[in-house]
């Protein structure tokens, strides 16, 4: 076991003489596990709030009967169908106001709760006599408690009750209380009745539904994904994609760095060998070198990626909860197999930088081969057979945007974009140096551009990942300024109304309205309302829109037949959001039925509009069509048309007179202010992790110039001999570095912006529903050149700045040592 | 110490919910079989039984079963044991209460058993709202599809005839119950001792069931017939705190002659024998005390558990010596209050078949 | 000791096979020293790299004591160089990352045959006590190779080959070289053969092979 031992201490201690290439080596691994595991932390923390969302009593995971027209309906039936040896287990949800605010309630019975629906043996962990025995108790997640600012044990006050004590349960899901089923009818004042029946999966023989239940009870088969993993799938496979970027460009630093590393230990690997050690122990301990640096990597890279993942946690979860409302507790707890995946990505990504590395040492023979400068013949090669490799990764690009249908898809003509880039990129980056020596006269020109050509091949791993993270800044820059854009726009038609009001009762809403009435400076009031209901078996909400000229004027379309408002009058046509319409291939002049508890409405489709946000998707009617169809509708919302001047007294009046608070009432301003928060901290993960991503690339590029500034001395040495001061030498390899940056920069433009294309014409078609406009945005573009442009001057800096201050004895070495 | 071997054989229906529901902190917040009754009716000798009523609820008291085991054949000779259990367990004392609030849990069991194969099945329910219950007139026992059901003529000193139903995933059973003879009353006239420190309950049996009808194991259903035993008890109190065990055997024994004997384990080793002999003429007789013994024999290993599945009985006075073994010795109730219960047959100065229990090991 | 029978061996080079050995037969006696010179291209340095197993031969037979160098795979030759033989080159092959003293004991390390009494004495004859710490960069062509050759000895091979050991160096400090390096083959007993174009400084040493076209003169 020693003889390994030394040999590795022998390979480590190249490591020693050069701390930088080490350096290099570790940053690479260590940014690439980072940002990889990090992203992945947020994903597996979004997955378990998922997870715990969908497995309180009966989400989507569990089959379950509802009512035929999502009503309740009596509680016999579940009687009923357990004597018929149904295993079901009765639910009753509905929403309870504690201090202004609604929070979802769910009676349970925890006797018949199947064992396999998620938390239910939480039930349990209290004592059952308690839960289900007045006053019984209400179960609530610690976030919730902490959102009620109430204590464990605390009694709130709602529908005029005293609601049972309060219990913290940590597996509980965010923003619903749990209590028994009968507790839940005597809060809900819904004596009898239940909302819905969980079904277990126990399989004893039992009667068939509609023997039992007649018409009454419809079955919704479970779902192996949950609504909001659904909804929210895009939004991961976008920090997912983001992550995979970060990996492949902190891998670009581990390959090139392992490169430099074996080329300079090539001499010593002879050695070894000639001094008896045998290929397969030295492979062997190369291997082991390897993995011991990535498992110190790794978990170092882990330590960073926990801290990035904490750090965006905040903007992840109001992101989510800004898109899809769903709940993501603030608080990071980590999986074991977390930690392992890390090590394992950081291990396997050190390998397959190494891969070219290693097969080179275990092909190397002992012999040292008498080695001409083919470099020029060999680049040449290696150009064209890149070249090809990417003409035929566009061809896949362009066969998947041909035939591709898919948010996968989608994504794959992105990479495969982006692959192809990267690979074409040193042979535009020849072509341009080519160009740039043809035209230079001066020897010093001539020698600076074919000196660049000949420094390619170290530096195109690094110019890659430039271009890429370029790239991508460009494209999700792009992106995002097109969205707000947009949604700005779209903000200043939809919230047409001066006031919204949004009061606590339909009969409060009435004396409201009737107030309001006799105020002079109010010009219109516009009653709104919303109904849910479900079309094609996915939920959408029916949204009522009075008659009015606010509407007609401002509201987008984003087509309509000529007449759309007034078709909708009479109330047997609707407006379709773009999502709905995407989902289900709804066009102008279809025809749908939505089921309504009078019976199914049929409606002609007489518009599409943009409803950016929402996930679910929504149909406009006519109020009074809503109102007609939909008794149940609540009549509490209300819009104002008001003289501008006098939105902010009539507030006061109102807030005074109804005892309205700002969760009641909000003026215009306030409603854009919010939406747009909400707007900016959707895309802030993206900005941030564009941010590391680019900083990476940076790194890369530092990162390749050091290394490859020790390597360069024996080129640059005879120009210093001949006369160029190390000052001027060292602007040379400035401007060189500069040089190829600046064409790389220019490259990642035009790539950024066919990225950004793809992100708004495939991917977020895909993943939201809604196609956005496509703009340019010239000033961005500048921006990021210079951003780009001061990366790469840090970059060269260092350096540069070594090679100016160089000890002349350092420079005469070369030619000693050079054989 | 754990809940459950504060838990004896029927008296465990309480405890076994409450396991069922919650883990063992769960039981300390009600019922522990072995606690105090506060609040609760107390078992004391004397009672006069009515009937149909007592086949009734007593929700006064705070635990109660009607249990049915059967020892059947098919045609062929083969044997076959089935048992159908409802438990019901108060969680406070005091009148039942109305719908959810009511304070009755529910427990049933069934299983089949043969020679090769074990099934078994539990489920729960809350009282109030008609999930499961007993009505004493006309006689009905049920939880979920489960049933227990007086058929026309059914004559309430007999407890006859019935219908037993159960189902389950992979067994069903379907019996009807008849018998000429009448019920019978076990300890002093239905007052059974649990120990000498006065936990008792109201016992009262029908062991001369004739019983025919079908089972169904995995889709493949058999006829048989066979005889059937139905046990009815009720208490606050069965147990006293150190006791951790019961081995209860009913005994079919030839001439039609019947015998219900049980060995409550203590914790300090020591054990009571309890049981009465019951004679084809419904007389009932009290077991003395001491003389008699219930021994262990072979062991089988279920799990990391070790069961005495075989047994020697000897009841000198009566002229009884007898040696029992299993049906199927992994006659395993893994429910969630485990124990075994299964068919048995036994050789000696007496033969016959009978049933098998023994919870707490 | 090593005795070298019918060796060839040939390298394809533009096409062609290039027949750079055509049937070599050699003989190295324990304790003695051999130059072996040559025009360039005879083969001279070829003949040593299959001596010390770097390379395999098409035919013939290398034996060294009682092994087969020609038999072994590479592990065995890898082995056969660690435990057996000592190589020194004209480009010193210093390991640049180690200091004089770790470059010194490495082979004897990994051979498992470190005698630190012997070591001692290398570095008290090759006059690198005060270099010990210094790294190969910091270091004389002349020191470099009297490193080398203290790293070849200290295993105490059965054989040490030299491949121009001294073509980097002036005359006096490859004459001062040899000399060292001679008096340790004497010191250890064991074989010396060396690769010299020098007729000079084969003239110092036992006996003189000269190889022409692929064959010993």
């Amino acid at each position: 076991m020693r003889r390994p031992l030394w040999i590795l201490a022998v390979l480590l201690s190249h490591w020693r003489r050069h701390p930088m290439q080490l350096a290099t080596l570790l940053i690479g691994l260590i940014s690439a596990t980072a940002l990889w595991s990090g992203v992945q932390a947020l994903n597996q923390q979004a997955r378990i709030a998922y997870d715990r969302a969908a497995a309180t009593f009966g989400g989507a995971r569990t089959a379950v009967l509802v009512g035929k027209d999502s009503a309740t309906f009596p509680q016999q039936l579940f009687v009923d169908l357990r004597r018929a040896g149904w295993p079901v287990s009765p639910m009753l949800e509905g929403r309870v106001q504690i201090d202004g605010r609604s929070f979802r309630l769910l009676g349970v019975e925890p006797v018949t709760l199947p064992s396999e629906v998620g938390n239910a043996p939480a039930v349990g962990r209290g004592s059952l006599q308690s839960f289900v025995t007045p006053p019984g108790e209400m179960l609530v997640a610690p976030e919730t408690l902490r959102d009620l600012g109430l204590k464990d044990g605390d009694r709130p006050q709602a529908n005029g009750l005293t609601l049972p004590p309060l219990r913290v349960q940590a597996e509980f899901a965010p923003g619903a209380l749990i209590v028994d089923i009968g507790i839940a009818q005597d809060i809900l004042k819904m004596p009898g009745q239940l909302s819905r029946l969980l079904i277990g999966k126990s399989k004893a023989p039992h009667a068939t539904l509609e023997s039992v239940a007649g018409d009454k009870l419809r079955l919704v088969e479970p779902s192996a994904e949950s609504d909001l993993e659904r909804l929210t799938d895009s939004f991961h496979l976008n920090l997912t994609a983001f992550g995979l970027l970060s990996f492949f460009v902190g891998l670009f630093i581990v390959n090139s760095a392992i490169g430099l590393a074996f080329e300079q230990r090539l001499p010593m690997l002879r050695t070894l060998r000639a001094c008896g050690v045998s290929a397969r122990m030295l492979n062997t301990v190369l291997v082991i070198e390897l993995v011991s640096l990535a498992l110190v990597a790794g978990l170092l890279g882990l330590v960073c990626g926990y801290f990035i993942a904490a750090a965006l946690l905040p903007d992840v979860a109001a992101s989510l909860r800004g898109l899809y409302g769903a709940q993501i507790p603030g608080q990071l707890s980590l999986k074991p197999v977390w930690w392992f995946a890390g090590i394992a990505i950081s291990i396997l990504g050190a390998l397959a930088a190494a891969a070219a590395s290693l097969a080179k040492a275990i092909r190397m023979p002992v012999l040292a081969t008498a080695q001409p400068q083919a470099w020029q013949q060999a680049q040449r090669r290696w150009l064209m057979l890149q070249s090809a490799a990417a003409l035929a990764v566009f061809a896949v690009a362009a066969a998947l945007i041909q035939f591709g249908d898919s948010l996968i898809a989608g994504f794959a003509v992105l990479a495969a974009l982006m692959l192809g880039a990267a690979l074409i990129l040193p042979m535009i980056l020849q072509i341009a140096l080519a160009l740039g020596q043809r035209s230079a006269r001066a020897p010093v020109g001539i020698w600076f551009w074919a000196d660049s050509r000949q420094q390619l091949s170290g530096l195109s791993l690094a110019l890659m990942a430039l271009l890429l993270a370029l790239a991508v800044n460009v494209g999700v820059g792009t992106m995002v300024e097109s969205f707000s854009r947009t949604f700005l726009v779209w903000l200043d038609g939809r919230l047409a109304a001066d006031v919204y009001i949004s009061a606590a009762s339909d009969q409060q809403a009435k004396e409201i309205k009737a107030w309001l009435r006799d105020r002079p400076e109010v010009q219109a009031i516009l009653p709104g309302g919303r109904a849910d209901t479900q079309l094609g078996g996915a939920p959408i909400e029916v949204l009522g829109l009075p008659d009015h000229t606010t509407y007609r004027d401002n509201w987008p379309l984003l087509e309509s037949t000529a007449n759309a408002w007034v078709r909708l009058r009479p109330g047997d046509a609707c407006l379709v959001s773009e999502q709905l319409s995407r989902r289900m291939k709804l066009a102008i002049g279809d025809h749908i039925e939505v089921p309504a508890p009078g019976g199914s409405w049929p409606l002609e489709i007489v518009g599409i509009y943009a409803d950016y946000g929402n996930p679910k998707g929504q149909i406009a009617v006519n109020f009074a069509a809503l109102t007609r169809h939909f008794p149940q509708t609540p009549l509490t919302r209300v819009g104002l048309r008001v003289e501008p001047d006098k939105i902010a007294p009539l507030i006061t009046a109102l807030q005074e007179k109804f005892g309205l608070d700002d969760r009641n009432i909000a003026d215009q301003a306030t409603m854009k202010r919010e939406s747009k928060r909400v707007f900016n901290r959707t895309f802030s993960v993206t900005a941030a992790l564009n941010a590391f991503t680019l900083g990476v690339a940076g790194i890369a590029l530092l990162t390749s110039l050091l290394t490859l500034a020790n390597s360069r001395l024996p080129q640059l040495a005879p120009l210093w001999a001949i006369g160029l001061t190390r000052r001027r030498l060292a602007a040379l390899e400035l401007l060189k570095t500069m040089a190829v940056a600046l064409i790389t920069a220019l490259f990642a433009l035009p790539l950024g912006l066919l990225v950004a294309w793809c992100l708004l014409a495939i991917v977020n078609v895909k993943a939201f529903g809604w196609r956005l406009p496509f703009h340019v945005f010239p000033l961005q573009l500048i921006e990021l050149l210079a951003v780009a442009m001061a990366a790469a001057l840090c970059a060269a800096a260092l350096p540069v700045a070594r090679l100016a201050r160089m000890q002349p004895a350092t420079l005469i070495r070369t030619f000693v040592n050079e054989r | 110490m754990s809940a459950s071997t504060d838990l004896t054989r029927r008296a465990f229906a309480g405890g076994a919910m409450a396991l069922a529901l919650g883990g063992k902190s769960f039981a300390q917040g009600f019922a522990g079989l072995g606690e105090t009754a506060e609040g609760f009716a107390a078992v004391t000798p004397g009672k006069p039984f009515a009937f149909p009523a007592d086949h009734g609820p007593h929700p006064e008291f705070r635990i109660e079963w009607w249990y049915v085991t059967a020892n059947l054949s098919d045609a062929g000779g083969a044997a076959y044991g089935a048992q159908w259990t409802l438990f019901c367990q108060a969680m406070k004392p005091g009148g039942p209460s109305e719908g959810w609030a009511n304070q009755q849990l529910w427990m049933g069991h069934a299983a089949v058993t043969s020679a090769g194969t074990h099934r078994f099945s539990e489920t729960f329910a809350r009282g109030g709202v008609g999930q499961a219950g007993v009505e004493a007139a006309p006689f009905r026992a049920w939880i979920d599809a489960w049933e227990l059901r007086g058929l026309d003529a059914f004559g309430p000193q007999r407890i006859a005839p019935l219908e037993l139903k159960a189902s389950a995933a992979d067994f069903s059973t379907t019996l009807r119950l008849d018998a000429e003879r009448a019920l019978v009353l076990q300890g002093d006239h239905g007052y059974s001792r649990k120990s000498d420190r006065g936990q008792a309950s109201y016992y009262y049996s029908q062991p001369f069931y004739k019983a025919s009808g079908r089972i169904v194991i995995d889709d493949k259903p058999v006829d048989v017939t066979g005889t059937a035993w139905m046990d009815r008890e009720w208490s606050s109190q069965p147990l006293a705190a150190d006791q951790t065990g019961w081995d209860w055997f009913s005994l079919n024994l030839p001439g039609d002659e019947k015998l219900m004997l049980y060995r409550l384990r203590q914790k300090d080793g020591r054990e009571n024998l309890f049981g009465n002999w019951i004679t084809p003429d419904g007389r009932s007789a009290e077991i003395a005390a001491s003389g008699n013994s219930i021994t262990p024999m072979a062991t089988t290993e279920i799990g990391d558990r070790k069961l005495p599945t075989s047994w020697r009985v000897t009841l000198p006075a009566r002229g009884l010596a007898i040696e029992t073994a299993p049906l199927n010795p992994k006659a395993w109730m893994g429910t969630s209050f485990p124990y075994w219960e299964g068919p048995i047959r036994f050789s000696g100065s007496h033969a016959g078949i009978g049933y098998l229990e023994m919870t707490g090991y | 000791m090593l005795r070298v029978t019918g060796l060839t061996k040939s390298y394809r080079s533009a096409g062609e096979d290039v027949a750079v050995l055509r049937g070599v037969d050699l003989t190295v006696a324990t304790g003695e020293s051999v130059a072996l010179s040559g025009e360039s291209g005879s083969g001279k340095s070829t003949l040593l790299h299959l001596i010390a197993g770097l390379d395999a031969a098409d035919s013939g037979e290398i034996a060294l004591g009682n092994i087969t160098v020609s038999g072994l795979n590479d592990a065995g030759r890898a082995e056969l160089r660690r435990d057996r033989l000592g190589l020194v080159f004209q480009q010193f092959n210093l390991i640049p990352s180690l200091t004089v003293a770790d470059n010194l004991v490495f082979q004897s390390r990994i051979a498992g045959r470190h005698d630190a009494a012997w070591h001692d004495e290398l570095v008290e004859r090759l006059g690198l006590k005060s270099l010990l710490k210094r790294y190969p960069e910091q270091l004389s062509g002349g020191q470099q190779q009297r490193v080398a050759i203290g790293r070849a000895l200290a295993p105490k091979p059965l054989l040490l080959l030299a491949d121009e050991p001294t073509g980097n160096l002036d005359e006096d400090t490859a004459d001062e070289v040899l000399h060292l390096a001679r008096d340790l083959v004497v010191r250890t007993g064991c074989g010396f053969l060396m690769v010299t174009h020098s007729a000079r400084l084969a003239a110092t040493l036992d006996r003189q092979v000269t190889l022409h076209a692929g064959v010993v003169a």
